[in-house]
């Protein structure tokens, strides 16, 4: 093999995909990383403090798409302190310096400026795609920034975002000769846009698919877009709730059923039970719904719209559906393969709330379910044990049963054997949530059986160090490991130092992890970033005289070849 | 009034007339400035009062965000007539002349729990949260007290099942652990009313774990901030019921973001950002500024007599910058996108900038 040439060897590349294969062939020999670093296109970083991006850019020049991970998981949670790190500068400075050629650019829980997006924009003239994925530190100036200068954009998307409001101009920043948008996601801005602007740019972008828009943009000023863009597959709308006696109304009513390529909905921010039917004539062919953000719509309405999405896969509703309406989706949606049920209320005493009942309803009726978010009250081990039994193929299952510790309200149990009938069952299982009482038996089940297992959160479970003790000597896959208040302390921590280094990253906060067994991983770890977060403490004062017995709010640790980082804030320690 | 102490006065920069005339506001304004900067778990300010903490035994200081009046007694061990507490504190004024002391305030916080502290240890919510739990067990069962469970679930269990009424995991002591944690639970509600604070015990309590459920802020802020109420509630707290918006500080360098919703009035507010901030208000803070023996190092005290007091202004749904403290509670937090720490001098013009309103504000 290391006879052909290089050219040979290239084509040869670019039939490997993954990243783990070329992360493999560019192992093998001298004469094979040279060829695979130099014609890798997609680098993905999943931690951005694990390597220096001048590294990165260095080694891959000729790199087309990047994507970068910044904040902890927790951090979606606010369990990471705001000013943590996670800056897309650097690596925003270094592509502009060594790869010219970008042209995808994906972000994810990372700070991005105004002035990074400025960089972006004016420095990689092929410049095609921007997502960002729950950042922040960014305003409306910079969306501008990109609107002017990247021509030949084709995606824009923004999703769940903090964009500071800066004026609703940016979209006229768009030229005239923009006509090649083919996705543009705006829908986490909270402030107007202009609408005319919106409309004129709909109109020029022929091959527009996909475009979602927020909260702020009116039924009419939607009215108006959906009559220029009648390819579209994907839409998020804005507000949807217009009163049925106005002409808005009757034009809303009649846009959808021209809507031949749509599939996927969303948005429907504030919708109202009767504008929901104007989207009744594309549901048959709708593939994706989100109606997560529509608190006004009750059950009933949701069930009408539902009975008509026979080919859905894809399903993000409020509990507000009620098990009734999971009972409809199971009997309807036959092609379902994810489902997300997020609480409406959680202060409520769960009256109109999803049970373990709707559950069992939606795994006996969609055989291909195989990615779960689920909010809920209560769960009883009976019940995931026979959604194991009729889901084999779940890749990602998250239960969040509200009330932490809560067991099993028929057995008053814990529901261990459900989760490890789960586990056991589904071979295939990458990401795993846990929740409800568990004690240290859950966790013997997760580290024999779940060999695919990558992520693992866990919070409120466990009885004794000898829980984490069986995860981390059990998942061989395990990647990213995140726990928080469970009794787990420095002998689970110090058990298997080397696993560490296999993982991308591990977080514990509210523990029993003292600065002795942080300071003792540190020392044996050289190559673990070793980060103590002390949010609320006095940090200079104190760190002489804390002893080693100090117990720890929030840790994380993660794998790196770039040493400690040189951007942490005073609260963050790297030991 | 209170006077300042001359010499100051003349070394000011600006008209001496105005200042003279100004100052016996100025000084009033000064005093309650200084108030809030009894703070004891800052780091940030000089020498002395850091030897002072270290002379405290570790575990009395380090109560839960720092809130709980240090008993004298506490003091204990390397104190001396000249360390004294109030020696030591951070005020503007004549020697001998007492400023009323600050009630310690609840801001972002759950009850004081008083465990038994690892030494140093501020365990934060999840010792809180402990102490939360047994207070469900102490009802017996998962309804009475289920208020705080509702909250998202206030109890930790760890270690501890959680079966609320009989059954549960077979732990015979379970019933005695339930009666000593209804005793500390007393205990507990008696330190968390002393400071008025009884949101702990209120039913849908808004207290709640950081972080839990774990539902991203974006849909916590989008939901909380949705007209539709699909159902009602009895307190009308609806939603996610969270509203988190940035705070900035003029000259600090970076953004703290707050909950609104779980405080119940401005002062609650107040006192919560002036923790945040703290470390700001002294011109210097962290490595550079080193302190001076005697307490305020002239530079901070110039900074403080130049007027850079601070008020807290909000910008609302229709982008104006207004002062905060004008409209009732439940108004300003409808309409209340964003927060600033101004200086003073910005802040003028901005409604009513009265003393009164400025000295619950000023840090």
């Amino acid at each position: 093999m290391t006879y052909f040439p290089e050219e040979v060897v290239e084509h040869i590349f670019d039939f490997v995909g993954s990243h783990r294969d070329r992360n493999t062939v560019s192992t093998v020999c001298k004469a094979w990383y040279q060829v695979e670093r130099l014609s890798r296109r997609t680098v993905f970083v999943g931690n951005c403090y694990a390597i220096r991006p001048e590294r990165v850019m260095a080694r891959f020049p000729g790199i087309k798409s990047l994507s970068v991970k910044g904040k902890p998981h927790f951090a979606d949670f606010n369990l990471v302190p705001y000013d943590w790190g996670g800056f897309a500068l650097p690596w925003i400075e270094a592509a502009a310096r060594r790869c010219p050629g970008l042209e995808e650019l994906r972000l994810k829980r990372m700070v991005v400026t105004d002035d990074g997006l400025e960089l972006l924009a004016r420095s990689f003239p092929n410049f095609k795609s921007l997502v960002l994925i729950s950042c922040e530190g960014f305003s409306t100036d910079g969306l501008a920034a990109i609107a002017t200068y990247c021509r030949g954009l084709r995606e824009l998307d923004l999703q769940e975002n903090e964009v500071e409001d800066h004026g609703c101009q940016w979209l006229s920043f768009f030229p005239d000769s923009c006509t090649s948008l083919v996705s543009l996601n705006f829908g986490c801005l909270k402030g107007e846009v202009n609408g005319g602007a919106l409309e004129r740019l709909v109109a020029r972008c022929p091959n527009l698919r996909s475009l979602k828009l927020n909260r702020a943009v009116s039924v009419e000023s939607l009215n108006k877009i959906l009559a220029r863009a009648s390819h579209l597959v994907d839409l998020g709308t804005g507000s949807f709730a217009v009163d049925h006696r106005t002409d808005a109304y009757h034009t809303l009513m009649n846009s959808f059923p021209k809507f031949k390529s749509l599939r996927n909905l969303s948005g429907f921010w504030d919708a109202s039970p009767c504008c929901l039917r104007a989207v009744y004539p594309v549901c048959t062919n709708l593939t994706v719904l989100n109606l997560s953000y529509a608190p006004a719509i009750q059950g009933d309405d949701l069930i009408k719209i539902i009975c008509l999405c026979f080919k859905l896969q894809k399903l993000w509703v409020l509990d507000s559906i009620g098990d009734k309406g999971l009972a409809v989706v199971a009997s309807t949606c036959k092609e379902l393969q994810e489902l997300r049920v997020f609480p409406c209320d959680i202060y409520g005493a769960g009256t109109t709330s999803v049970t373990e009942e709707g559950l069992l309803a939606v795994s006996s009726g969609c055989p291909k379910l195989n990615s779960l978010l689920y909010f809920c009250y209560q769960m009883t081990n009976a019940a995931l044990i026979t959604v194991a039994k009729n889901c084999p193929h779940f890749t990602r299952f998250r239960l969040c049963i509200l009330d932490p510790g809560k067991p099993d309200p028929v057995t008053n149990q814990p529901l261990d054997e459900g989760f490890g009938a789960i586990v056991r069952s589904c071979k295939n299982l990458r990401r795993l949530s846990l929740s409800g009482l568990l004690t240290d038996q859950v966790f013997l089940y997760i580290g024999m059986y779940a060999e695919h297992l990558e992520m693992l959160s866990i919070a409120f479970a466990g009885d004794s160090d000898k829980g984490m003790i069986y995860v981390l000597n059990g998942c061989k896959n395990l990647r990213k490991l995140e726990i928080r208040d469970c009794p787990f302390g420095d002998i689970a921590l110090l058990k298997n130092v080397a696993k560490y280094e296999t993982m991308r990253s591990l977080w514990m906060s509210s523990c029993d992890i003292t600065l002795g067994g942080c300071k003792a991983l540190a020392a044996k770890m050289p190559r673990l970033n070793v980060e103590i977060i002390n949010e609320n403490e006095e940090t200079d004062e104190f760190e002489e005289n804390l002893s080693d017995l100090h117990k720890l709010e929030k840790i994380y640790v993660y794998r790196t070849v770039a040493g400690p980082r040189n951007d942490a804030p005073d609260f963050v320690w790297t030991l | 009034h209170r006077k300042l102490l001359p010499n100051n006065n003349k070394t000011k920069p600006k008209g001496a007339s105005f200042l003279f005339w100004f100052s016996p506001f100025l000084a009033f304004f000064l005093v309650i400035l200084l108030l809030p900067l009894r703070l004891r778990n800052h780091h940030h300010f000089d020498v002395l009062w850091c030897s002072r903490r270290r002379l405290m035994s570790p575990p009395l200081e380090h109560d839960y965000i720092g809130l709980s009046e240090v008993p004298s007694a506490a003091v204990g061990g390397g104190e001396e007539g000249a360390l004294n507490l109030k020696a030591t504190e951070l005020r503007l004024g004549l020697p001998g002349s007492e400023s009323p002391d600050r009630k310690d305030k609840v801001g972002l916080t759950l009850e004081l729990l008083p465990r038994g502290f690892v030494s140093g240890a501020k365990r934060g919510f999840s010792d809180a949260i402990d102490g939360a739990g047994k207070w469900s067990f102490a009802s017996g069962e998962s309804g009475s007290e289920v208020e705080l469970g509702k909250g998202g679930g206030l109890f930790s269990p760890r270690g501890e099942p959680v079966a609320g009424s009989s059954g549960g995991q077979g732990t015979g002591g379970k019933d005695a652990a339930a009666k000593a944690a209804g005793q500390e639970r007393k205990g507990a509600v008696q330190v968390g009313s002393s400071v008025g604070d009884d949101r702990a015990m209120a039913p849908a309590a808004k207290a709640q774990v950081v972080g839990w459920p774990p539902i991203r802020s974006y849909r916590k802020n989008t939901m909380a901030t949705n007209p539709s109420k699909n159902k009602d509630d009895a307190d009308g707290k609806q939603g996610l019921g969270c509203l988190y918006v940035k705070v900035s500080m003029d000259g600090a360098p970076y953004l703290r973001k707050v909950d609104l919703k779980i405080y119940k009035n401005y002062k609650e507010l107040s006192s919560a950002l002036e923790k945040m901030f703290s470390c700001f208000t002294i011109g210097q803070c962290g490595s550079h500024g080193i302190p001076g023996k005697d307490g305020l190092s002239e530079s901070r005290l110039m900074d403080l007599l130049n007027g850079s007091e601070y008020v807290l202004t909000y910008e609302d749904k229709d982008g104006d910058w207004m002062l905060v403290g004008d409209v009732p509670w439940e108004m300003f937090t409808d309409s209340c996108k964003r927060l600033r720490i101004m200086k003073g001098s910005d802040a003028i013009g901005l409604g009513k900038y009265d003393p009164v309103n400025v000295l619950c504000y000023i840090f």
